[in-house]
C-alpha cells in the first residue's frame, strides 16, 4: 500500500514537473451584476459557468493554471471602470468576462483597450460594442441589440404588427436596441409612432403603457430587460392592455425573466435568445450539470455564452502557449469557434461572435411539462443572417 | 378636441389618477417613517425592507400555507410589525439616549442584512403574486381602463392613513402618545408604560410598511430589491412633508405622486428625479417641511 502511494505520489510530482515547462497562469475576472436587476441572468451564475468551463477544459493537464475572480459593478459605470482599473494595474487580471449593463460595458471596453488586456463581453446588448465603439480588444459573444431587433422585430412586423410604440430604458442599452428596432420595423414596412423613455431601473410602468396604449399602436416594443421588462409585461395584463388587442414584444427576454413572470402572464411572448438549455443533447447536458450547481437554476444565454468564451480563450492559450492580447486575439479570430452550447461558430474582425439565433414562443401552462420548460421553437436564424452584416457596423477595424 | 400642452385632457385624467396610486404607496410608507421619526426620534431606514418583508411574507402564507390575499393583509403586517419589535428590544432601544445618527447607521445596516438575506435565498428575478380574483379584472371609465386593485390600493390607503392620523391626533392613546414624547419622565410618572408605548408605536409603523408590501405584491414583482429603490424617494417624501409631521407625510405622499405621474407625460426622462428636486426647492424656501415646526 504504501509503496503504492509512493510511486503515485512520484508520478504525480513528475507530471507536474513536467508540465511546469509550459506553464501559463491567466487570471479571468468575471464582471457582472451580482445584487441588482441582472443579477439572476448573470450574477454568480457567470462564475459557475467560468468555472465549469475551466475544468471542461482541464485546462490543469493542459500547463494553463486559471485563477477566477469575480466583483459586483452594481449596474454602475463609475464603480466598474474602478473594478476593471484595479484588476488590470494591481490584481494582475489578464481578461475580464461578461459584463451585462451596456453602459458599464462600454466603459470596460474603452478601458480595456487602454490596458490592452482582453474583454469578451457576453451579458451586455448595446450593438456599437462592434461597431463604432469597436475594438481590437473586445470580443462580444452572446447576443446584441441588431440580432434581437433582427429576429424579434423583423417577425413581428411579418406577423402584421406594422405600427409600434416603444417604452425604452433611458441608458444605451435602451437607446440602441430601440435604434436597431426602428431600422428593422422601418425596412420591413413598419411605422414608429412614438417612443417613450422611461428612467433605468423603474418599478411603474402604469403610466407609460397608458400612453403606449393611446398611442393606438399594434405592437408596444419593450427595449428594457430584467426586471423593468418583467414589470411592464405584469402591468401591460393588468390594465388590459393586451387583451384589447395590442401586443407587446419583449425585444430583450431571458429565461430567468419567463420564469419570475410566470407562464400564465408570460404566455404567447415571442423573444429571441442565442440559447436554450433544452436545445439538443449537449445543453441539456451542460444545463442539468449547471443546475447541480446553481441549486436547481437553469443557465440563461449570457451564462452560456461566459461558458463558451472562456472555453474559446483557453483553447486560443492553449495554442499559443502565451497569454500575450494580441496574439491571442488573433489566435481567437483566425480559429473556428466550437463549443457543446453554441455549436461552430467565428469571431469576426469587427469582435463579433456569430452563431445562429432562434425565435422562441414561451410555451401556455399546459403545454409545459415540467420546470423551466418554458420555450417552443419558432425559427432558426442562421449566423450568416442573425448578426449585422460586417460591411454596415462602421467599425474603424473593418475598413483598415 | 381641446388639448393642454398636446396632451388630450382625457390622457390627463388618466395620468393624474396613476399618480394618485402611486402616491398612495408613498403616503402609506411615508406615514409609518414620520409616525417613528416623531414619536421614536429614529430615523428608520430598515422601512424599505420591511415593506419588502410584508410583500414575500404574503407569497410565503400563499406558497407554503395556502392562506390567501385577504389574511395576508392581516397577518403580514402583524407577523412583520412583531419581527419589528424584536429588532427594537433587541438593538433600537439602546440607542434611545444617542445622536439620531446611530439609528440611521444601525438600521441602515439591518435593511442591508435583511436584503442581503432574501437575496441569497430567492434571487432578484422576483416572484409571482396574483391579484385576488375579487378584484380581478377592472372597469372602462371613459377615460381610461381602472384595473379594479388599482383603485382598491387608493381606497385602502386613504382609509389607513385617515385612520392613523385620526387615532395619533384625536384620541385618548393617541394624546398619551404624543405625550411621551414630549416629556417622558412626567408621563412615566402618571403610571404608563411609556418604553412599552413606544416598542409597539415602532411595532405599528412597521407594521404599516408590511402593509404597503402587501397592497403592492399584486402589482410589482416580489423581490428583495423593492424597497431599496423606494425607500430613498419615501425620504424625500418625508423631509418635503417636514419630518414627523402625520398629516404632512399622507398630504405630501399623494401630492407627490400626482406631481411624479404628470412629469412622466410631460418629460418622462425626468421622473425619477422630479421628486428630489422639489425637496431641493422645499429646504431652500422652507428648510422644516412644508407642515414641519421648526423647532
Amino acid at each position: 500500500m504504501k509503496t503504492g502511494r509512493m510511486l503515485l505520489a512520484t508520478a504525480l510530482v513528475a507530471l507536474f514537473a513536467g508540465g511546469a515547462e509550459a506553464q501559463v497562469s491567466v487570471k479571468l475576472g468575471v464582471l457582472n451584476d451580482r445584487s441588482g436587476t441582472y443579477a439572476d441572468l448573470s450574477g454568480e451564475g457567470s462564475v459557475i459557468a467560468a468555472r465549469m468551463a475551466v475544468e471542461d477544459f482541464k485546462a490543469k493537464d493542459k500547463g494553463i493554471n486559471v485563477e477566477i475572480v469575480s466583483a459586483d459593478h452594481q449596474n454602475k459605470p463609475d464603480i466598474g471602470s474602478n473594478i476593471a482599473r484595479q484588476w488590470y494595474d494591481q490584481d494582475g487580471v489578464d481578461v475580464i468576462l461578461d459584463v451585462p449593463t451596456s453602459s458599464v460595458a462600454l466603459a470596460i471596453n474603452q478601458i480595456t483597450r487602454e490596458k490592452n488586456k482582453i474583454f469578451i463581453n457576453s451579458g451586455a446588448a448595446a450593438s456599437d460594442l462592434t461597431g463604432k465603439q469597436c475594438s481590437p480588444n473586445t470580443v462580444h459573444w452572446t447576443y446584441d441589440t441588431w440580432a434581437l431587433a433582427n429576429g424579434t422585430g423583423s417577425a413581428m412586423v411579418k406577423a402584421g404588427g406594422d405600427t409600434w410604440f416603444f417604452l425604452t430604458a433611458d441608458y444605451a442599452f435602451g437607446h440602441a436596441l430601440e435604434r436597431d428596432t426602428i431600422a428593422v420595423v422601418e425596412k420591413s414596412g413598419g411605422k414608429v409612432l412614438g417612443t417613450v423613455r422611461h428612467p433605468f431601473p423603474g418599478s411603474d410602468f402604469s403610466s407609460f403603457l397608458l400612453q403606449a396604449q393611446s398611442s393606438g399602436a399594434k405592437v408596444i416594443g419593450l427595449a428594457n430587460a430584467g426586471g423593468d421588462t418583467i414589470n411592464s409585461i405584469k402591468q401591460a395584463a393588468e390594465f388590459g392592455i393586451t387583451q384589447a388587442g395590442q401586443n407587446l414584444a419583449g425585444l430583450l427576454v431571458f429565461i430567468t425573466d419567463v420564469n419570475a413572470l410566470g407562464l400564465q402572464t408570460a404566455q404567447g411572448l415571442v423573444l429571441t435568445e442565442s440559447f436554450y438549455w433544452d436545445l439538443n443533447d449537449e445543453t441539456r447536458a451542460f444545463a442539468k450539470r449547471f443546475a447541480e450547481k446553481s441549486g436547481g437554476k437553469m443557465p440563461t444565454m449570457v451564462q452560456a455564452g461566459v461558458y463558451a468564451g472562456t472555453l474559446h480563450y483557453l483553447k486560443a492559450v492553449e495554442a499559443l502557449k502565451d497569454k500575450d492580447s494580441a496574439k491571442v486575439m488573433a489566435k481567437m479570430k483566425e480559429m473556428p469557434t466550437d463549443d457543446p452550447l453554441f455549436g461552430k461558430g467565428q469571431v469576426r474582425a469587427d469582435g463579433r461572435k456569430i452563431h445562429d439565433m432562434y425565435l422562441f414562443e414561451v410555451k401556455k401552462p399546459e403545454e409545459s411539462k415540467g420546470p423551466w420548460d418554458y420555450y417552443k421553437l419558432v425559427a432558426t436564424i442562421p449566423a450568416a443572417e442573425a448578426f449585422r452584416p460586417l460591411d454596415q457596423g462602421e467599425c474603424p477595424l473593418v475598413k483598415g | 378636441m381641446f388639448e393642454l400642452l398636446g396632451i388630450p385632457p382625457q390622457a390627463l385624467f388618466g395620468q393624474l389618477l396613476l399618480g394618485l396610486i402611486n402616491g398612495s404607496f408613498y403616503a402609506i410608507l411615508s406615514l409609518g417613517l414620520a409616525i417613528i421619526f416623531g414619536l421614536l426620534n429614529i430615523i428608520n431606514f430598515t422601512h424599505g425592507a420591511q415593506y419588502m418583508m410584508g410583500a414575500f411574507v404574503a407569497w410565503m402564507l400563499l406558497n407554503y400555507a395556502g392562506i390567501g390575499y385577504w389574511w395576508a393583509l392581516l397577518l403580514a403586517p402583524v407577523i412583520v410589525g412583531a419581527m419589528g419589535i424584536v429588532i427594537d428590544r433587541l438593538f433600537l432601544a439602546r440607542l434611545r439616549d444617542l445622536d439620531h445618527l446611530y439609528g440611521l447607521l444601525l438600521t441602515f445596516g439591518l435593511a442591508l442584512i435583511i436584503q442581503g438575506l432574501f437575496r441569497n435565498q430567492y434571487g432578484v428575478s422576483g416572484l409571482p403574486y396574483s391579484i385576488p380574483p375579487e378584484l380581478a379584472g377592472g372597469r372602462n371609465l371613459g377615460f381610461m381602463f381602472l384595473p379594479n386593485y388599482r383603485g382598491w390600493v387608493v381606497v385602502a390607503s386613504l382609509a389607513v392613513c385617515l385612520a392613523t392620523w385620526f387615532v395619533i391626533e384625536k384620541t385618548r392613546l393617541g394624546a398619551y402618545l404624543r405625550a411621551a414624547t414630549e416629556n417622558p419622565t412626567l408621563v412615566q410618572a402618571f403610571g404608563i408604560n411609556v418604553p412599552r408605548l413606544i416598542t409597539l408605536t415602532y411595532g405599528f409603523g412597521v407594521g404599516l410598511a408590511a402593509l404597503a408590501g402587501v397592497l403592492a405584491a399584486p402589482i410589482y414583482s416580489v423581490n428583495p430589491n423593492m424597497g431599496a429603490d423606494l425607500i430613498i424617494v419615501v425620504f424625500a417624501v418625508v423631509v418635503i412633508g417636514g419630518m414627523g409631521s402625520i398629516l404632512g407625510s399622507i398630504v405630501t405622499g399623494f401630492g407627490l405622486g400626482l406631481i411624479e405621474g404628470l412629469t412622466k407625460v410631460f418629460y418622462p426622462e425626468a421622473a425619477a428625479t422630479v421628486i428630489f428636486v422639489v425637496m431641493v426647492v422645499v429646504l431652500l424656501v422652507k428648510p422644516a417641511g412644508l407642515f414641519g415646526r421648526t423647532a
